[in-house]
């Protein structure tokens, strides 16, 4: 078992979708994150908190590709558990993915960010909503799944002589992203331009769009930022819904403790780039060094966490 | 090796010209983030002031020494290009402030087209010249052969030096230029904390502009010749030598155009006249496309 | 606004009004044009006949430019307040009664396209066969050329939001690639005519893959750059070119092999008609018009596909694209490349046309104008382009027959040397008063209840 798998307080080491190792990122002198080796579970909502400044959007873009990380191993385990031989033997290749029956492993470190979307099926949200805001609803979420209408369309081919094979699958699209906008209850907008929604429903229209490039991780990047707790449960019962109905695995970054502590399975806490602790929601509420690091403390009890971390 | 150093002069002093006028294309671009198009004609402007008012000047004060009159020149076409900079900025720019991305750069093609269109129009198409107004040089003996350091390529090399210290003074030790830095930063921060941001571009349009004046001169100088369509070309090279220099850092814009003062002058003399502004726009792509942040520039690291 | 009200308002103003700070405002004005006006308006140089450079003071045209400066800036301080308002008033009121209109746009596509096949008969009805030659040619294909490079560039600019300074580079690729086959290998025309678009498109590919990583103002300067060192590169490589001297005698495009002349096999011999230039006028004003509207077509066909959209959300947001795996390289790729081979197609229009093509023709102030008729038309709209291309093109073109002109001002007036002065101005000021361009609304290329237009406000217009 690798050092990844170290689960401070929880039982058993759930089989992982992703294993981030030794990752490490450093921007000229500054070192924004630190080493940071985590898991996360197949199938289910892991949350990675820390304080402002922590590194943990850094880490999000590492993952997703937008940044190339200075060291470490990323590796998403796609359709089913991937033996660790196998995920060595592609390490030490020049390779990049290893297709393995429906599934496979991917380094997302050696990948770019379009190809990560694309090919290991990882879609992610934004922590400052980006939108098309000059699109409508539904453009928004048949853009996002291009990839295969385009290749319906004969890469534009049979489209522009409006081939009936692409009409259908446009359609089909089309069905796709209603079931999403009723799933939010956004139906009766589609044809509003994005730009226009309320902010809370910009954020929820952010994930079904991600939703619809039908990934098998969704990193979600602050959710719950400047909802209100009506939409932040409305949230909540989404991100639920998503894990239990589609089986797709979720990380997020949150600083709604409601909202992490209420629907995630497991937390990551991290702080100055370094993970300080890792569990489920019960195990890191009870935890000193969370509690001196993140959720603040008087200024004794900052010395005697200190010890304690340092001990 | 007395042909290299004699091409080294000539492209340090064609430099220099350019590094005059590429330190108005990063200063504008330093503070709003805009391709003033336009500057390589208000350079061209210039040039045609300070042509008029020498010829006015010597005219009507003969007997000035030629010195005086050039100082002169200097001086007024310096105000002069500034105040046209100046209302350039506020017609057509500063409506268009915080407006969409596009707009100030077509505003700034446009006002191009306006300044060639209307000196051609006030001016007439022809070239315009003067007969050499410095002559002479010291010839210096090394190894076999001569090379002349002429009069005229000393002013302008001391002249830029010059100027472009005071430059440096008025932006590094003033409260205008803490202003430009702040403004440089974040706009609206500036104006919370309560300087006219308005007045500080406006004079950084009108610092670029009697810095290309001080080029124009020098041009007229150097050249004795000028034509309304002069501004396209070296306002080209001179924001290619902001570029190469690292757009936003005034010493790179002026590194950057003696750069390309340099490579122009030893590529005509070493390979092909004919392609020598091929030679520029190509390092101007290239520069753009593998080292985007220039030689003194910051990287630009991109913002998910 | 009820009446009582606009009346407070009118006596508000009066009582503002200030007849000194007015002054005190448009004599700095004018103070300030003198500024601008010495020396370079109050002296003309001019070359004596020993080639020495003298001044010929023109103060008289400085006084009149500064008291102009003075009048207008005062009276627009008396009553602009109250004209521009009613401007806008009349300008809101004309909005509302055009908006109904909106719902007839079938109607109006309709009447446009029979006006526009019209074109020359109405030409040669209204000014007569010889009258009508200007009238087809310098207006009608003039312009329409400029209609089909608006909608091509469109594409980069307006859809996927790529800022493309460089367009012409694409122009003179085609026009130079049909001069070159046709006179070096005899090929004709109609195939000339297709590889000119083929071969725009791989120069698109060649020149857009290394700079289309490039964001902004960036990506406008090295488009730039590879314009003017392909036109550099004709001027200089004379061996192919024939440098700045051009190409000349390419041959004009056939009828379907029927030449335009006066010959027994020829166009007008073949259908029994009289021959006279106009039927190659015609010839070439529907083709331009098939041209166009062919561009017109396959733009709004792409904007319907995926990778249209794909190319919208690129102008939006290329963040957002990248995470949903869009490959926005191979995506503005085809922008660009689909946009380069219709700048192509019309450059080889432009080749047969004239049967002579020269780098004069190419030079970075097309790519101006091309430009400015996108933006102006507001990007992404294919009919403000249309309108912005007619407005700017034709309204530089009536210039030319303002002629009439010379008897107010003198004989010495010659209105073409202010077009493109004008042109300038027009296009500063249209950016002040429009940032936006004529038609900024977007409209959604799928639609599930409803077709709505989006407000301009919140279509973006791209980083690249």
């Amino acid at each position: 078992m690798g050092q990844a798998a170290m689960n401070t307080g929880v039982g058993p080491a759930l089989e992982p979708i992703l294993r981030v190792e030794h990752l490490t990122m450093r921007f000229g002198g500054l070192l924004a994150v630190n080493d940071l080796s985590f898991d996360v579970a197949r199938g289910q909502i892991t949350a990675l908190i820390g304080p402002n400044g922590a590194g943990k959007t850094t880490v999000f873009n590492c993952i997703t590709g937008f940044y190339k990380p200075t060291s470490g191993r990323v590796a998403l385990m796609s359709g089913g558990p991937q033996s660790d031989p196998a995920i060595a033997a592609l390490t030490d290749s020049p390779g990049r993915s290893q297709r393995v029956g429906r599934g496979g492993v991917y380094l997302l470190e050696r990948m770019a960010d379009s190809e990560i979307a694309a090919q290991a099926k990882v879609a992610r949200t934004f922590q400052n909503i980006r939108l098309f805001t000059g699109m409508t609803v539904l453009e928004n979420l048949i853009v996002a799944q291009h990839n295969w209408l385009n290749h319906a369309s004969g890469y534009s081919v049979l489209g522009l002589v409006g081939a009936k094979s692409f009409r259908e699958a446009e359609a089909k699209a089309v069905e796709i992203a209603v079931a999403w906008l009723d799933c939010i209850g956004l139906k009766g907008r589609a044809d509003d331009p994005a730009g226009a929604l309320p902010y809370g429903d910009q954020r929820r229209l952010e994930i079904v769009r991600a939703m619809c490039t039908g990934p098998v991780l969704l990193c979600l990047d602050e959710p719950a930022a400047g909802l209100n707790p009506r939409e932040s449960a409305e949230l909540n019962e989404l991100l639920l819904s998503i894990r239990d109905g589609n089986g797709t695995s979720l990380l997020l970054i949150e600083h709604d403790m409601s909202v992490v502590m209420e629907i995630s399975d497991h937390i990551v806490v991290l702080e100055y780039g370094k993970k300080i602790s890792d569990g489920t929601p019960d195990y890191i509420k009870n935890d000193p060094k969370v509690i001196a690091a993140y959720l603040g403390v008087e200024d004794e009890e900052v010395d005697e966490a200190e010890a304690e971390i340092e001990g | 090796m007395d042909y290299f150093l004699q091409q080294l002069i000539n492209g340090l002093t064609l430099g220099s010209v350019y590094g005059l006028i590429a330190i108005g294309y990063t200063m504008v671009y330093g503070i709003i983030g805009m391709i003033n198009f336009a500057h390589g004609d208000v350079f061209m402007l210039s040039v045609f002031i300070a042509l008029i008012l020498f010829l006015l000047i010597t005219s009507l004060f003969g007997g000035l020494a030629i010195a005086v009159a050039l100082v002169l020149v200097l001086i007024i076409a310096m105000a002069l290009t500034a105040l046209w900079s100046w209302a350039i900025e506020r017609v057509a720019y500063r409506p268009l402030r915080g407006s969409f991305r596009l707009a100030p750069l077509i505003s700034a093609i446009g006002m191009s087209i306006f300044l060639i269109n209307f000196v051609q129009l006030v001016q007439g198409p022809r070239n315009k010249s003067i007969p050499p107004i410095i002559e002479g040089g010291f010839e210096i003996q090394i190894g076999s052969g001569d090379i002349t350091l002429s009069y005229k390529q000393i002013l302008i090399i001391l002249t830029t030096a010059v100027l472009l210290a005071a430059f440096w003074f008025i932006v590094q030790k003033t409260s205008l230029g803490r202003a430009q830095r702040a403004c440089e930063q974040d706009r609206k921060m500036a104006s919370l904390l309560g300087i006219d941001v308005d007045r500080t571009i406006s004079l950084t349009f009108v610092m670029g502009a009697a810095l290309a004046a001080v080029a124009g001169v020098l041009f007229m100088v150097q050249y004795g010749v000028v034509n309304f369509s002069d501004g396209f070309v070296p306002g080209i090279k001179a924001f290619t030598a902001a570029v190469l220099g690292g757009i936003g850092s005034l010493p790179g814009a002026v590194i950057g155009g003696l750069l390309i003062g340099l490579i122009e002058v030893f590529w005509s003399a070493y390979f092909s006249i004919d392609y020598k502004d091929v030679a520029a726009f190509s390092i101007l792509a290239i520069t753009l496309i593998f080292m985007p942040s220039g030689i003194l520039g910051k990287p630009d690291v991109e913002k998910v | 606004m009820s009446e009582g009200e606009a009346k407070t308002v009118a006596s508000d103003e009066r009582a503002s009004f200030s007849w000194i700070s007015a002054l005190r405002d448009a004599g700095f004005l004018a103070l300030f044009t003198l500024g601008l006006s010495f020396p370079i308006l109050a002296f003309r140089t001019r070359q004596d006949l020993w080639h020495g450079l003298v001044l010929d003071p023109r103060w008289d045209l400085v006084a009149t430019v500064v008291a102009i400066a003075f009048f207008g800036r005062l009276s627009w301080l008396v009553v602009g307040g109250r004209v521009s308002r009613n401007v806008q008033s009349f300008a809101t009121q004309v909005g509302e009664v055009l908006a109904p209109l909106q719902n007839y746009k079938g109607t109006f596509r309709l009447v446009g396209l029979i006006w526009l096949i019209a074109y020359p008969f109405l030409a040669v009805l209204i000014a007569g066969p010889g009258g009508a030659l200007k009238w087809i040619d310098n207006f009608g294909i003039q312009i329409l050329i400029y209609v089909m490079l608006g909608w091509g560039l469109n594409i980069v600019v307006g859809l996927a939001g790529l800022l493309d300074l460089g367009y012409v580079a694409f122009y003179a690729v085609g026009a130079y690639s049909t001069a070159l086959l046709s006179t070096y290998f005899g090929l004709s025309f109609w195939i000339c005519l297709p590889l000119a678009g083929i071969f725009a498109a791989f120069w698109g590919i060649l020149l857009g893959f290394p700079v289309l990583r490039l964001r902004g103002d960036y990506l406008a300067i090295v488009t730039l750059a590879f314009g003017e060192i392909i036109r550099l590169v004709l001027i200089n490589w004379v061996e192919l070119t024939n440098g700045a001297a051009g190409i000349s005698g390419i041959p004009r495009p056939t009828f379907f092999g029927l030449p335009f002349n006066a010959s027994d096999e020829g166009f007008a011999a073949f259908f029994g008609l009289e021959f006279t230039p106009l039927h190659r006028l015609f010839f070439l004003f529907y083709l331009i018009l098939a041209l166009a509207l062919l561009t017109n077509w396959v733009t709004i066909r792409l904007r319907r596909l995926p990778i249209g959209r794909a190319w919208e959300a690129l102008r939006e947001d290329d963040i957002a694209c990248r995470s949903l795996g869009i490959d926005t390289v191979t995506t503005k790729l085809t922008a660009f490349s689909i946009g380069a081979m219709f700048g192509g197609i019309a450059g080889a229009f432009f080749a047969a046309r004239l049967g002579f093509i020269s780098p004069k023709s190419f030079e970075f102030m097309e790519s101006a104008v091309i430009l400015s008729i996108v933006v102006l038309g507001g990007m992404g709209s294919q009919v403000g382009v249309a309108i912005a291309a007619v407005a700017m093109i034709g309204g530089t073109e009536l210039l030319r027959e303002l002629g009439w002109l010379k008897s107010i001002f003198g004989a010495g007036f010659d209105p073409t040397q202010y077009r493109m002065l004008l042109f300038g101005m027009a296009m500063v000021g249209m950016m002040v008063w429009r940032p936006r361009g004529l038609i900024s609304k977007r409209e959604p290329s799928l639609v599930l209840h409803e077709k709505r237009a989006i407000g301009g406000d919140l279509v973006k217009e791209g980083q690249g």
